[in-house]
This record gives structure tokens, C-alpha cells and sequence, in this order.
């Protein structure tokens, strides 16, 4: 293909270039949007109609892991907006550490999600055959807040006498929380390997105010999981904590 | 048309009050406004959303044909939100969800 520079033959100026890459960004995340639409409306009618199982599961979710995630992923978001304007006023040293620490919270972010995970896994919560909502409050384990635990331990078994397949619509609950948390967090690990990506050409100095189309582009991707996050976090860990 | 390139301190301020919704939405989950906690963490998660489309991904500054396809967006997924929760909540349940008493308001 024809190519001038970082111009491509079929565009007349970087300006028009870089405003079609733009609409083609945002019209991906259209999609991307649908995408998680459907699976926020699952996550609705399910909800709605095992609201109990739903307040249980989602009260197990660590709120201090999930908030400082929350922080650290809205940080992550203001880097990268700091490293498309380095890359809009020509500071190519910024642009490089601003894609590195955007990188660095991003990954703080997924180890966050593992210790989460493994948590999980401890607890009996994954869904399958050894899922049980009664397991963890009965056998603490080190580290738990014992009087939240005994507070758990009532809350499990007052539902379970109001709805005896708890241990069913549990698994309803967790099957959303990884399938939702999951794929938000797949979109993290490809947005970290295009940072990886855009790290790399900035250390050839690719990004100047004349061309940052890259770094802009990968920005909006970054947001949208931001935005993601802004409604799963709520959504999923913050149910029913006012008991 | 040239670029419209957005300050730092925009930036810094739109962060803080992404911390802020962040807070207030930790906050509000711990206080019992019935059926309101939902509305009220959804409406901050939405005005937080906002902030970011507008100013970290630069909607406030795009072109109208950009922002045309932003808002097409949201009226699709409301399209499919309010049409799938209407057929949803007309129709009857019996045997298929849970009986009426092992739900609860939320």
C-alpha cells in the first residue's frame, strides 16, 4: 500500500486519517457495548428473580479488593489520558512513562482479580459440583473477620430456609460474576498487550503531535473497560450491603 | 478543524470526581434506601460513564458524526434493554422462576 510516513495513500491529511480511525474505534465499541449489554441484562432478569441467592453471593465479594480495584482501574484511565496529551504537546518521554504506568495498573488490577479468584476457589464458590454457600462460613479460614463470618453464617441460613435452592441460584450468581468479571478482565490482558505494543513505538519516538492516532485509538479501548468496570463493580459487589 | 487538545487539569479534575462517584457509591450501598439503592448506584455508575465518554475518550470535542455513533449506541442497547425487560415482566411465571416468596426487594 501506498504510504507517506504515517500517511496512507487513501487519506489527504493525518487529520482525516486519524478522525477515521477514531469512528472506526467507537463504532467497534458500539458492539462492544451490545456485547455487554446482553450480558448486563441476563445478569437483570436473573437478579430480579433470585434477588436473595444474588444479595448472599455478592456479599462475599471482598469490597476492599473490589473498591481499591475500582481506584486503581480509574487511575489506570487517567494515565492514559495523560499519555495521549504527552503525545498531543510532542513530550515523547512522558508518552513512555505514562503507557508504563497505565500497563503497571492494569496488571496491578488482574492480580487483584486473581487473589479474588483464589478466594473463591477456597470458599467452595466456584460453580460445579462443589459449590456450596454453606462451606465457608462454617470453616473460617486464616485471615477472615470472625464476626462477619457469624454474621454470614445467619444471613446463609436465613435464606436458605426462604429459598431452599440457594445452592442452585448461587451458582447463578457466581456463573455471572465469572463469566462478567472474566471477560472484563480478557479485555484488560488484550488491552495490556497493546500497550505493549504502543510502549515499544514510543520508545522509537512514533507518537508526536503531528501522529498519535495509536495511542488516542487504544485510549478509547482502554476507557470503555474502564467503563465496564464502573458498572460491574456495583452491580456485583454492592447488591446488598446494607443488611 | 484542528485538534482539540485537553488539558491535564481537566483530566485531574475529572478524576477526582470519578473518586468522588466511587465513594459516594461505597457509601450509599451501606445506607438502606429500599429499592433505591439500585437507582441511586446506577445513576452514579451513569454520570461517571458520562465523564469518561465526554472527557477521557474525547466525546465533547469529536466530530458529529462521532458523537452520532456514541448516542446511536446508547438508544441500541436501550432498544434491547426495554423491549427483552417488557417481555420479560408480562409474561407469566408459574414453575418456571422461583415462587413469589423466596424473592425479595433488593
Amino acid at each position: 500500500m501506498h504510504r507517506t510516513g504515517e500517511l496512507y495513500g487513501h487519506f489527504e491529511t493525518l487529520e482525516q486519517q486519524k478522525e477515521t480511525a477514531t469512528l472506526g474505534m467507537w463504532i467497534f465499541l458500539v458492539t462492544e457495548v451490545l456485547f455487554f449489554g446482553g450480558l448486563f441484562l441476563t445478569y437483570t432478569i436473573n437478579r430480579h428473580a433470585f434477588s436473595t441467592a444474588f444479595g448472599i453471593g455478592s456479599n462475599t465479594l471482598d469490597i476492599k479488593l473490589g473498591g481499591g480495584n475500582t481506584v486503581v482501574l480509574i487511575l489506570s484511565s487517567l494515565t492514559m489520558a495523560m499519555a495521549v496529551w504527552s503525545a498531543q504537546v510532542g513530550k515523547k518521554r512522558l508518552v513512555s512513562i505514562f503507557l508504563i504506568a497505565t500497563l503497571g495498573l492494569g496488571t496491578v488490577f488482574l492480580g487483584v482479580k486473581v487473589i479474588e479468584y483464589k478466594q473463591k476457589f477456597d470458599h467452595h464458590l466456584i460453580p460445579g459440583r462443589s459449590f456450596d454457600m454453606k462451606y465457608h462460613p462454617s470453616h473460617p479460614m486464616a485471615g477472615d473477620d470472625l464476626n462477619e463470618l457469624a454474621l454470614e453464617k445467619e444471613e446463609v441460613e436465613k435464606a436458605f430456609a426462604l429459598d431452599p435452592d440457594i445452592n442452585a441460584h448461587g451458582q447463578l450468581y457466581f456463573s455471572l460474576y465469572f463469566g462478567m468479571t472474566g471477560l472484563h478482565a480478557l479485555h484488560m490482558i488484550v488491552g495490556a498487550g497493546l500497550l505493549i505494543w504502543l510502549i515499544k513505538g514510543s520508545f522509537r519516538g512514533r507518537f508526536t503531535p503531528q501522529y498519535n492516532t495509536p495511542v488516542e485509538i487504544v485510549g478509547l479501548y482502554w476507557h470503555f473497560v474502564d467503563i465496564v468496570w464502573i458498572y460491574l463493580f456495583p452491580l456485583l459487589y454492592l447488591i446488598d450491603r446494607h443488611r | 478543524m484542528s485538534e482539540h487538545i485537553v488539558s491535564p487539569k481537566v483530566y485531574g479534575i475529572i478524576f477526582l470526581t470519578l473518586m468522588l462517584g466511587t465513594g459516594i457509591t461505597v457509601w450509599a450501598a451501606f445506607q438502606n434506601f429500599g429499592q433505591f439503592n439500585i437507582v441511586i448506584a446506577l445513576a452514579i455508575a451513569t454520570l461517571k460513564a458520562t465523564l469518561v465518554v465526554l472527557y477521557f475518550m474525547h466525546a465533547r470535542y469529536s466530530p458529529k458524526r462521532t458523537q452520532l455513533v456514541i448516542v446511536c449506541s446508547v438508544f441500541w442497547l436501550a432498544i434491547m434493554l426495554a423491549l427483552t425487560l417488557a417481555d420479560y415482566n408480562t409474561r407469566p411465571h408459574e414453575g418456571r422462576w422461583a415462587p413469589a416468596d423466596t424473592c425479595y426487594r433488593v
